[in-house]
């Protein structure tokens, strides 16, 4: 079963909830949806259930136009990110309940229900009611509950978000196997661009209702099509800094000078903007041409065993992504090292240019 | 460092204790002390143990209203319960029309009890009420000043009229409190309005019910004031609730003793009732 969104629109109250958003999902595929909050990724979702009905546009299924089909007539599958179980029913007739409403014989129910208990491994909770378990536990039901019935798509809005850390990563691990062997266009709409990268298959970015970018995962992150893409497909966003490229070298804000390297020296003269991510800037330089640029420090953020250093010269702002805890002053004077080759390069309207060089793979650590 | 161990915590209790005991436990306390005497006047009283209780556990006239009373209470419950259900499912969620709904239920509400018997008896009369006038012309012989099928009928019309919107309320309220997902996840299942209702509305509803439920209960076994403003307990002692047969024998006929003892019974009748309902509707609540 394939799925075709034709230049779907959704407007409420004059305002665009969904603007002209074209995709194609295949069949066993898995598929993340990226976007901030309020970026559209439910409206979205809703409009692939048949939820909601597109203002313009088309839905197909396998070809066929399915529009104007209900919900009730289309075979999907949703799990939200509250914990969706029915309240007095115990684990077991939870997971049974699309199966009976589907009038299915009870010793397929059973059959079912005890392996798809299996796979989230809530096997042993199968007497209890939902607010009996912990928050895992009950999303582990309403995961079972989307997946018993062998849906045609199956769609989970940000399903993980109210979990722990921990549980978030091991059924985030546990996701990927489950559909590995499934027919199933899996749709998973998230806010965190390292949940999409873990995840893989294909990544759509949404932004205010449009889809900037679409394909595979891995390929989207090392190519964002424009400073958005760049910006939201990275967490904390992609440092951007204008300069100006002359036939030798390139220029930012009148101030830092470094010379072309091959990659840089085909694009031309002219005005860009250069992006690089959080996570490549260091404190020490790592290849012979990195460029060095003296700055303060704003602000040291740890988060976990990792620090998110905010630092700023007179002409812009830039944030560090690095591994472990590290203690800076205000105001204290360091240098850091941009390597040069990992510049992505965007025209002056935004628009890529080149993404930054992946000749040195092997530095690279997410 | 250890801290020295003194009574002083004690003395900030003290107040809500006195409260208590002035607002609670020390007039139960002069009901129980008149239940277990037999007082001539101030200064003759005689202790009669449980004589009083005996006496009004054989008294047939409260046998009567005590089951007048549990039919009462019971057509209450099954009428307004279900009813104040329907009402807060058919209610707007949102919008103007949602505010107009909620403050038309509010308004019998704010209406005082014996208001409320004073509109029912006029509106009810076949000479110059508007219901009874109607009902009488229509060819129903409508007499709740003769005829006790009537007299009953019209007392829980009033109930239904002045409480309903009280069950409504909570349950629209507790609707409200349900998250747009279930009723989502409940239409990709495919599920019926009614199993929506029964598996996921109902659920969500019970701990609003239990106080609709208990409130209910306790304030319809209390009543006194309509049926007393409506026909003062009759026609003959058809509408004579519990109340108002103590009433009658503590400040009408001033039996003291027998009063008290019954004061008690009835106030445990509506504890034993209240749990037996509290229990049987949270006992299956897991932890």
């Amino acid at each position: 079963m394939s799925l075709t969104l034709e230049n779907v629109t959704r407007m409420v109250d004059g305002q665009y909830y969904i603007n002209q958003a074209s995709l194609n999902f295949e069949p066993g595929s898995f598929n993340v949806l990226l976007g901030r909050t309020l970026s559209g990724k439910t409206s979205l979702m809703r409009l692939m259930a048949g939820l909601d009905k597109p203002n313009t546009g088309r839905v197909l299924m396998n070809g066929l136009d399915v529009t104007g089909v209900s919900v009730q007539e289309r075979n999907v599958s949703m799990v939200y990110q509250q914990f969706i179980n029915y309240p007095n029913m115990t684990v077991y007739d939870n997971i049974a309940s699309p199966l009976r409403l589907a009038n299915e014989s009870e010793t397929l129910i059973n059959k079912r229900v005890m392996e798809t208990a299996e796979m989230l491994h809530i096997t042993s909770y199968l007497s209890r009611l939902p607010l009996e378990l912990s928050g895992g536990q009950q999303q582990r039901t309403a995961m079972a509950r989307a997946l018993v019935k062998d849906a045609d798509i199956i769609l989970f809005d940000e399903p993980l978000v109210n979990l722990d850390y921990k549980l978030r990563e091991e059924l985030r691990q546990e996701m990927r196997d489950l559909f590995a062997q499934r027919n199933t266009i899996a749709v998973y709409a998230t806010t965190e661009p390292n949940e999409a990268l873990a995840l893989g298959g294909t990544t759509t970015i949404l932004h205010e209702g449009r889809i900037i970018q679409s394909g595979p995962t891995a390929e989207t992150y090392h190519s964002p099509c424009n400073v958005t893409a760049a910006a939201l497909f990275n967490e904390p966003p992609i440092n951007l800094i204008t300069g100006k490229m002359s036939a030798t070298e390139v220029t930012f804000d009148d101030k830092v000078h470094f010379p072309l390297n091959a990659d840089l020296k085909a694009l031309g003269e002219g005005d860009y903007q250069f992006g690089i991510r959080p996570s490549h800037l260091s404190l020490l330089p790592k290849n012979d041409d990195d460029l060095e640029i003296s700055v303060q420090v704003e602000l040291a953020e740890i988060s976990g065993s990792e620090t998110f250093l905010h630092v700023r010269n007179e002409h812009f702002q830039l944030v560090l992504h690095l591994s472990g805890v590290h203690s800076y002053h205000v105001d204290e004077k360091i240098k850091i090292y941009v390597p040069t080759h990992k510049l992505h390069v965007f025209n002056g309207d935004g628009q890529l240019i080149q993404a930054s060089s992946r000749r040195i793979e092997d530095h690279y650590h997410g | 460092m250890i801290k020295p161990y003194t009574n002083k915590a004690w003395y900030l209790v003290l107040p809500v204790f006195a409260l208590v005991a002035f607002s609670a436990i020390i007039p139960l306390m002069t009901v129980v002390n008149y239940s277990i005497q037999d007082i001539f006047d101030a200064n003759t009283r005689y202790f009669v143990g449980t004589e009083w209780y005996r006496e009004i556990l054989n008294d047939t006239r409260l046998h009567d209203s005590l089951v007048r009373q549990f039919i009462f209470s019971g057509s209450v419950l099954l009428i307004e319960i279900p009813l104040g259900i329907l009402v807060a499912l058919m209610m707007p969620a949102r919008g103007p029309g949602s505010v107009v709904c909620l403050l038309v239920l509010a308004l019998p509400l704010l209406v005082p009890l014996n208001v409320v018997g004073t509109i029912w008896q006029i509106f009810g009369r076949a000479d110059i009420g508007l219901f009874g006038w109607a009902l009488n012309s229509l060819g129903i012989n409508y007499n709740y000043a003769a005829n006790p099928m009537d007299a009953w009928f019209t007392v829980l019309l009033m109930d239904v009229w002045h409480w309903t919107s009280l069950v409504a309320l909570l349950c629209y309220s507790g609707l409200r409190a349900i998250p747009d997902a279930y009723y989502q996840a409940a239409r990709i299942d495919r599920a019926s309005n009614w199993a929506v209702f029964r598996f996921i509305q109902l659920p969500k509803l019970k701990n609003v019910l239990l106080i609709g439920v208990l409130l209910r209960f306790m304030d319809s076994f209390m009543i006194y004031t309509e049926p007393f403003v409506l026909t003062g307990g009759g026609p003959g002692n058809s509408t004579t609730f519990l109340s108002q047969t103590l009433t009658k024998m503590a400040v009408g006929q001033f039996d003291i003793g027998p009063a008290g003892a019954f004061s008690i019974i009835y106030f445990l009748i509506i504890l034993l009732v209240s749990w037996l309902f509290y229990t049987a509707m949270t006992h299956n609540d897991g932890k």
